[in-house]
């Protein structure tokens, strides 16, 4: 018998012995941040999510004449959208959804009993919230790309928008992941993704909207991040002061009550 | 050694070692100390003035029917919840406020769940292992719980029992000082409730603490020093297998149903009892010496009934428990 043979050469590895340490802080942080990233990408719903809808919506409304977009080539308007829908859908939706059933399956408890401090899971799931971006936005701009894109405007304002919008949408969907029943977070962070995707100026203009209903959507966070994107790739404009200003609100709001009313369990 | 409120107290058998002499040189010889330990849900308590020592070194169970506070109790040790009242001390810290301290020392698994779904058995070792400085190997312990086979299984597919044996796995990892177990093998069977138990006195051989709460009188019988019963939010008896179930014998046999009692308990010496049940089934209890045993074999011949399956016992834990806890069935 192999099994037999093998046991007593393996099990000689096992020393019960106490010998308890908390690995290095940045250890653990990187591993947990790994295999959150492998048991997402292996989540097909996920895939849908974050990649196959935004790229789809960008394929659909860019090469077809579908919507009134505005003067300019589609696609200048588009990609900027898109890119605001990816970081919502990554960083609230996915986020929210996956962080609920975590914690309605004692996941977020046990965590909490090993040597990974809170901090530090908050850490991990932030860097990988950050890597699917990564990965969204080469993808999307890929995409956009091949349709005639020619973005321009300043790097750093786009990072200043992209990490201020992912903290502003990290902070509502760990609020809710954290206040509500995992079924109601699902059906919830659903909800507003769809309706923020309607209404926030992400393929539809808010042009297109009354002008006083049109002032109050602009004041939502996917509107200040797709506009704020726009100003800068397909206007030029450097570090446009009003969007970054609503997700500073929103973010700073979010962290705050998602950290006051979190609940683990 | 043993205290048992509300219930008569059979003499230990044998003086039993004092649990102070287990500490180690300089240290606290104790893994867990609970003083006067109160939680409230609202207008239920869950924990009601409960105290107990677990000594370091030692398997400490915690016995006692459902809702007794037994998880509570585990969950306040581990820091998951606060206590409403009296004094917590896990290693000789605060599990709450040394949280930190406590963590990489402690290890944890708990009642059900904990363990995501979508991850694979291995990798979710590999992840809780890649947490400690000096773990286990995940592989070699995989191995030695019997789940190399599923290393690769999403922990959903995984069966009830194979999915126990991985938070097992998880909970000693790390190479704790002190694990908390609670119901280690609900759900198991016997051969991995084997295997458990096997790994639990492997542990305790290495030195490690052992604190498991259980159903399983047997399961307590086998790997306790030292047992706690617990009701009601507080300790209704403890010490070890042995003192609690007392010297104290029993004597059963079967013979045809309907046999005079009254009749046979005249013949006994005073202070003994007789029953039936179920029809058919006799228990004697009171000083089983052999002059009673031959009283009642002489009694039956004299009647002219054939005793079958004729023996004498010792009390086991479960009498001792249900005397204690009652008969009655608990939500």
């Amino acid at each position: 018998m192999t099994s037999a043979a093998r046991e007593p050469a393996r099990q000689g590895a096992l020393d019960f012995a106490p010998a308890p340490g908390a690995a290095p802080l940045p250890r653990m942080i990187l591993a947990q941040t790994g295999y959150e990233l492998r048991t997402l990408l292996r989540n097909g719903e996920q895939l849908l999510l974050t990649l196959v809808i935004p790229v789809v919506l960008l394929a659909l409304f860019g090469g077809t004449s579908l919507l009134d977009l505005g003067p300019g080539p589609r696609v200048d308007f588009l990609a900027p959208g898109i890119l605001a829908l990816a970081v919502m859908s990554t960083a609230f939706t996915g986020q929210a959804i996956g962080t609920g059933f975590e914690r309605r399956y004692g996941v977020l408890k046990r965590l909490g009993a090993t040597p990974l401090p809170r901090s530090g899971l908050i850490a991990a799931k932030t860097l990988t919230v950050i890597a699917v971006e990564v990965v969204q936005a080469a993808v999307i701009c890929a995409v956009a790309a091949a349709m005639g894109w020619r973005p321009h405007g300043d790097p750093l304002s786009v990072l200043a928008l992209v990490l201020l919008g992912t903290a502003a949408f990290s902070g509502f969907g760990l609020l809710m992941a954290g206040t509500l029943r995992a079924e109601a977070t699902l059906a919830a962070a659903n909800l507003v993704y769809v309706l923020l995707l309607a209404v926030g100026g992400v393929v539809f203009p808010l042009d297109s909207f009354p002008s006083g209903l049109r002032d109050a959507l602009g004041l939502l966070p996917i509107s200040a991040l797709a506009e704020g994107l726009r100003d800068v790739l397909r206007d030029g404009a450097a570090l446009p002061g009003g969007p970054l200003l609503v997700l500073a609100v929103w973010a700073a709001a979010g962290l705050v009550l998602a950290a006051r009313f979190f609940k683990w369990e | 050694m043993a205290r048992i409120w509300g219930a008569p107290v059979a003499e230990p058998s044998a003086p039993g070692p004092r649990l102070d002499s287990m500490a180690p040189p300089g240290g606290n010889g104790n893994a867990v100390e609970l003083d006067g330990l109160v939680k409230r849900y609202g207008r239920t308590t869950a924990v009601d003035g409960l105290s107990l020592r677990a000594a370091r070194g030692a398997v400490t169970a915690l016995l006692g029917p459902n809702g007794a506070g037994k998880t509570t109790t585990i969950e306040i040790c581990e820091g998951f919840r606060r206590a409403d009242g009296g004094t917590v001390r896990v290693l000789g810290l605060d599990p709450v406020a040394d949280a930190r301290a406590l963590k990489p020392r402690v290890g944890v698994m708990p009642q059900t769940g904990g363990v995501p779904g979508t991850a694979r058995a291995g990798e979710f070792l590999r992840l809780v292992a890649s947490f400690h400085a000096r773990p286990l190997d995940p592989a070699a312990l995989l191995d030695r719980l019997g789940l190399t086979a599923h290393a690769r299984t999403p922990v959903r597919r995984l069966s009830g029992g194979q999915r126990q044996r991985l938070s097992l796995a998880a909970a000693i990892v790390g190479r704790p000082e002190l694990v908390f177990l609670d119901e280690p093998t609900a759900g198991l069977d016997p051969q991995a409730r084997h295997a458990t138990w096997e790994l639990v006195e492997q542990l305790r051989a290495a030195g490690v603490s052992i604190v498991l709460t259980t159903h399983y009188m047997d399961e307590a019988e086998r790997l306790a020093d030292h047992v706690v019963i617990v009701d009601r939010g507080s300790v209704v008896a403890e010490g070890r297998p042995a003192e609690l179930t007392g010297a104290e014998r029993q004597l059963r046999f079967r013979a045809r149903p309907g046999l005079d009692l009254e009749e046979l308990l005249s013949a006994l010496p005073p202070g003994s009892a007789a029953k039936e049940s179920p029809a058919g089934h006799y228990l004697v209890e009171g000083e089983v010496e052999p002059e009673l045993l031959a009283t009642v074999t002489a009694w039956c011949a004299s009647h002219g009934v054939l005793t079958e399956d004729l023996r004498i016992e010792r009390r086991t834990l479960e009498d001792v428990f249900l005397e204690l806890t009652g008969r009655e069935l608990r939500s």
